[in-house]
This record gives C-alpha cells, structure tokens and sequence, in this order.
C-alpha cells in the first residue's frame, strides 16, 4: 500500500481527517523550505504539497504567484526539487505530492519526470492546467509506475465530468472550494457541499477540499463533509510574513496545530507524537 | 466518454486549462459551433462588419512600392482601413456577439499594444455590454494613447502589475478573472491562442480577410498569388490571411518580431526560435528556458511582443506548409519608412515587418503576384518612431 493511502486508512481509524499543506519548494529559499516540512509535519501536517514553480501560475492569486517568483528567484528547478525530496525521504514517510502546471513537466519529459520522482520518494502529482482529456497520455505512465496522478473536480463540473474524474483520480480527490483562483478566505464554501454530496454517489476515494481553506473556523465547518482539508496561501501568507524572522519555524507551528486540532478525533492535541 | 482531441491541429492546440474553465469552454464551443451556422447570426455580424466596420477592405495595387521592390506586382490587404485602424475588429465584433447571444453581461480582454483592447472596448460600446480590459503596466505606460481610446469607449483598463507586466501578463490576469466569474463573464481573446475553441473561432472570424482577398485578386489578375505574407504575433491577421487559400498552390510567408537580433534574448520570434510548449492552454511553439520558464521578449511593435503564437500556426510550419521568419527592429522601421514614403500609407510597426520581408526577398520576388496584409495603420505608434527623426 502506498503512502497516500495507508495515511488515510489510518486516519480513518483514529477518527481524523487529513491536514495537506501546501508550499512552494524553494520559498524562501531551498535549505528553508526542507525545514519548513519537518516543521509542517511534527505540527500536525498529514501530506505535503510541494509546488514547483512556474513563471506564469494562472491558477494562483496572489500569494502563492509571489512565493513561486520568490522560488524561481532561488533558481529552483525540477531537478532540485527531486534532490529536496531524496533528502527529505531520508528522514521522514510523510507523503509528498508534487504540484506544478505542465509546461515544466513536458520540458523535462512527462515519463522521466515521473519515473525520476517516484525514484526520489514522490507519491503523488497534481497539475492544475492538465484536466483529464489531456491527461490520458500522463495517466497511463503515472498508473504504470503507481505514482498518484491527483484531478481536481471544481464546483462547476458537471455530473458527467464528476463521474469521469472521479474514476480517474489517484489517491485522493482534489475538490476545489470555489469557482476562482487559489488565495486565503475567510468565508465557509457552503455551496460545495452539494457537489460534495454528488462526487460520493460516484465514489468512496477520500475527498479533500482546497482553496480558501485558512482558519480553524472555517475548518470546523467542512471537516465533517470530506477526508481532508488543503492548506496553502494561508500558510505561505505566514512564510511571507516572517521572511527575515528568526521564529519562522515557531509561527508556522502554531498555525499548523491550531488548524490541525478541529480536525483531530475527540480533544486529542495531534502533533504530539 | 470524453471526447477526444478534439480541438488539435496536429499535435498542436488542445485544452490545457483548470478543470473550472472546462465546462465554460464547452459552452463556448457548443454556442459557436451552433451559431455560426444560424442565418441569422451569419446576418447581424455581416451587416456590422459591413456598415459598422467597413468591410470588405480593398486590396489595393501599391505600384510605387512594387517598382522600389523591381518587377513585383504587389497589392497590399487594407486592414489598416478598418474601423479602429486594424483588423482586431474582425474578431471582437463576431465573439462580442457572441456573448450577447449567450446572455453573458460582462466581457472580459487582454491588451498588449492595445489594438485588441481599442476593438473591444468598440463592439462593447456598440453592442451595449459591460467591459473591463486587462493591460500590463508596462504596455499601459508604452501604449498610453489607446489606453485613452478605450476608456472614452466606456471600457474600463485593469493594470497589471504581475510577471513581467506586459501581454502575457495580461492573458493571466483575464483567465485567473475568467475563473473566478466564469458564469457571468465572456473572454474575448484576442488572437488565435489559448484553449480551444478561441484558436478555430478567431481564425474563422478573421478568415473573411482571406476570403476577401481570394476573390479581390482573382478579379483583378484572374489568378491566384504566388506569395501571402503577413506578420506574425499571435498568429491571427497572418492565418486569416492564409486560411483560404490553404489549398492553393500559394506560398505563405510568416514575419516574426526579430527585435535586436536572433542571437540576442530580445526578440519575439517565436516560430523561428522557440520549442513546442503549453501556455495559456495550449499546446504549441513558446519562448522559454530549459526549465520550461516563460521567457520575457522584446520587440519594437508591441503587438507581436508576445512569448506564444496559436497552434495552427505551429502546424503549418510542421507540415512546412508556411514559412516562419523574423525581421528586425532596424529592417522593421525601414520597411516603416519605405512603405509610409512610396505609397502615403503609414503602416503599424507590425504590419511594417511583413513589408520588411518583402523588400528584404525582392530578388526572389521577381515577376511574382504578391498580397501583404497591412494588418493595421501606424497613427498609434507615433511616439515610439519619434525618436528616429
Ligand atoms: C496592427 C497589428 N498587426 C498585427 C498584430 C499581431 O497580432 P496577430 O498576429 O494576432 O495578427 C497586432 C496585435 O496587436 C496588431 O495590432
């Protein structure tokens, strides 16, 4: 059993649902964001994201398309992101998820890519600008090497694209909050429960619900509705923050525990080993 | 199932956008596909683009021009002559109608040299709809004229101030606007890249220049061309052009921003120095680096200062069915000159580039039947050739 699912099949058993924290690798730069993962995981993180930068990010607002010209501005590239992950994997079985648009992929080569960054420890990849119909070739490489290819369902998707995507997609199922671009929110996303509810006459694969995601609050909400909950902006907004800050480590901690506890079983504190 | 590469052109095009755009583009494509054989659709947009816009353009025989260039009849396609001074309108009076159709309220553009925000901001104001045009900071300072222009049309002008803050920028910004309102709010844009449908609907939109000129030159030399040349940015005055005559022994000739030269980084010659790539949905030529990094590009017409160019054009030169090429800054202003001083018709800095070519070929040229397409007039770039008195 990989280690996506195996994370679930456990959680499941102790009545939690999934943190996913997402950063950019390099952000603020490389030797930082491997400690920001150590971090992000003793606090309570249940799987990693780890973007990789794209000069033209039409999908993120905002903070995520400053914290990616921040990465690039480190010289971040794939290859150095699969160096991060091997030295990463000596140390922790934390699931890791790739994300990146697909121009950098198909530059590398899709099957390389994919064959490297299972070698380096990856478990899963998302790519935000690849919707299945062109994803097929992808697919068929990613299922061969049993690395997780992650589809987004989006609250505009149709019944039919539901059921198509949720049969294709690997490990979990990536439901974007709102129609929009990725940005921390204040506001609960009542409206996706609907299509939620929808998504699982289709399948049992865990849902998790990213974009927005930002407070404990809001966490509580939706916790119940889905397997996991994706964080992002709201953490890079903390990484921006405490750019120069020495206790960078330290505030990202207490974010990770106050978002992480809502979604812990009874009032067991998680991050505690 | 879903349905399968649909939208390609050989290996190019394609739809590589965020799951939430998906359903959008299939609306837009199952109402373009419907529409543009309804008569009355076919109607309203002839009866605009003729009593609105001008149309059909002439294709006028430059002699003065042809004699500087030796033996060479060339005619040149007026696009300079359209309402608004380019062919953009071609374009946006046919998606503007579009979205009404569709009963969108809100229409949403990107704008480089603001050309395409000008002709937007026009049938906006024409067709009475809502309109926000997005322009990198960097244009908006380059191009403040037009930027003038769309806001006496009612248009309002969103800087942008992200990436390197020109065209590309600007598609980013009116996708990542496109996706959060995408219910309300049609995306008109303005060449013939990004997801499918806009590359096939944009190049039939512009294809009445072809189809103009098809008939214009068969009834003044009872003869098909032997050259079609026109400037590359996006691609869409140049496949306009060439679409009709796809099946003609006619040779297409496509001019690329050459800038300060090909063996420097600023230039915007995509076709002639670029690898396959995905941007803005697509799958097609790009500037970039070896991480897949979109490269910032240069070129004296800020129309063709662009890192892509739409999938068909892509096709054509692997079916080495066109020929891509680039002149530069330095040959651009002289064809500028030449064409403003023989004729008394002063062309746009990109238009001026496919001229370039054509002096810069003469000799091949010889005794041959020639079509530029003088995709737009100069009058907006002004400020920029003052500097060269
Ligand atoms: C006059 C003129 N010609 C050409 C272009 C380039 O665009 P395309 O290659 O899509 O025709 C522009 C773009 O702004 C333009 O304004």
């Amino acid at each position: 059993m990989n280690r996506i699912d195996k994370t679930f099949l456990d959680l499941k058993k102790r009545g939690e649902k999934a943190l996913i924290t997402f950063i950019s690798s390099g952000d603020p730069n490389p030797l930082k964001s491997e400690e920001i993962v150590f971090t992000l995981e003793k606090a309570g993180a249940n799987i990693i994201e780890l973007g990789i930068p794209f000069s033209d990010p039409i999908a993120d607002g905002p903070t995520i398309q400053s914290s990616s010209q921040r990465a690039l501005s480190e010289n971040i590239n794939i290859k150095k992101v699969f160096q991060m992950v091997r030295r990463i994997r000596k140390r922790s079985e934390i699931p890791l998820i790739l994300l990146t648009y697909f121009n950098p992929i198909y530059q590398f080569s899709p099957r390389e890519f994919i064959l490297q960054a299972k070698r380096a420890g990856v478990d899963g990849l998302i790519i935000p600008d690849l919707p299945p119909e062109e994803a097929k070739e992808l697919q068929v490489i990613s299922d061969k090497e049993e690395l997780d290819l992650i589809l987004l369902i989006s609250p505009n998707s149709s019944k039919g694209r539901i059921k198509i995507i949720s049969q294709l997609s690997r490990g979990f199922i990536y439901v974007v909050s709102v129609t929009g671009i990725t940005g921390a929110r204040k506001e609960v996303p009542y409206p996706i429960k609907k299509v939620i509810l929808r998504i699982r006459e289709f399948t049992d694969k865990p849902l998790c619900l990213g974009f927005g995601m930002s407070t404990p609050e809001q966490v509580k909400v939706v916790k119940d509705w889905v397997e996991g909950i994706i964080v992002g902006s709201a953490l890079i907004k903390i990484i921006e923050k405490n750019l120069e800050n020495q206790n960078l480590l330290k505030e990202i901690e207490k974010f990770v525990i106050k978002l992480k506890r809502p979604l812990s079983s009874g009032n067991k504190i998680t991050g505690e080993p | 199932m879903l349905v399968k590469k649909r939208g390609y052109f050989g290996k190019f095009g394609g739809c590589f956008v965020p799951e939430v755009l998906v359903p959008a583009l299939k609306e837009l494509e199952e109402a373009y596909f419907s529409l543009r054989k309804e008569e009355s659709f076919k109607k309203e947009l002839n009866y605009y683009l003729k009593n609105y816009a001008g149309r059909p353009t002439p294709l006028y025989r430059a002699r003065n021009f042809s004699r500087s260039l030796g033996e060479v009849k060339v005619y040149l396609k007026r696009e300079d002559l359209l309402h608004t001074g380019a062919h953009k309108l071609n374009n946006t009076l046919g998606q503007v109608l579009l979205a009404k159709k569709m009963g969108k309220n809100r229409i949403i553009a990107e704008t480089g040299a603001g050309q395409h925000g000008v002709a937007t901001a026009t049938a906006c104001a024409l067709l009475e709809i809502e309109c926000l045009i997005y322009m990198g900071e960097e244009d908006v300072r380059r191009q403040s004229l037009n930027v003038l222009r769309m806001k006496t049309l009612g248009a309002k002008v969103k800087k942008v101030k992200s990436g390197s803050q020109t065209l590309k920028d600007a598609v980013n910004e009116a996708l990542r606007d496109w996706v959060t309102n995408v219910k309300t709010t049609f995306y008109v844009l303005g060449s013939v890249v990004g997801p499918h449908p806009y590359p096939v609907m944009v190049r039939e939109f512009q294809a009445v220049i072809g189809r103009e000129a098809k008939k214009q030159i068969i009834r003044e030399e009872k003869r098909m061309p032997d050259y079609l040349i026109a400037c590359v940015g996006g691609g869409s005055n140049s496949i306009g052009l060439f679409h009709p005559f796809f099946k003609e022994k006619t040779h297409f000739i496509g001019v690329e921003a050459g800038g300060l030269g090909l063996n420097t980084t600023k230039h915007a010659a995509t076709l002639v120095k670029g690898k396959r790539g995905i941007l803005h949905g697509a799958l097609s030529y790009l500037l970039q680096d070896k991480n897949g990094q979109i490269r910032p590009t240069y070129s004296i017409a800020p129309g063709l200062d662009y890192p892509g160019v739409g999938p068909e054009l892509s096709y054509y030169k692997e079916i080495k069915r066109a020929k891509f090429v680039s002149v530069t800054d330095k040959e651009a202003l002289r064809g500028f000159f030449l064409l403003s001083k023989t004729e008394g018709i002063i062309p746009a800095l990109e238009s001026a580039h496919a001229i370039a070519y054509a002096k810069k070929i003469s000799s091949l040229l010889q005794n041959k039947l020639v079509i530029i397409n003088l995709s737009g007039r100069g009058d907006k770039d002004m400020h920029i050739i003052e500097k060269y008195f």
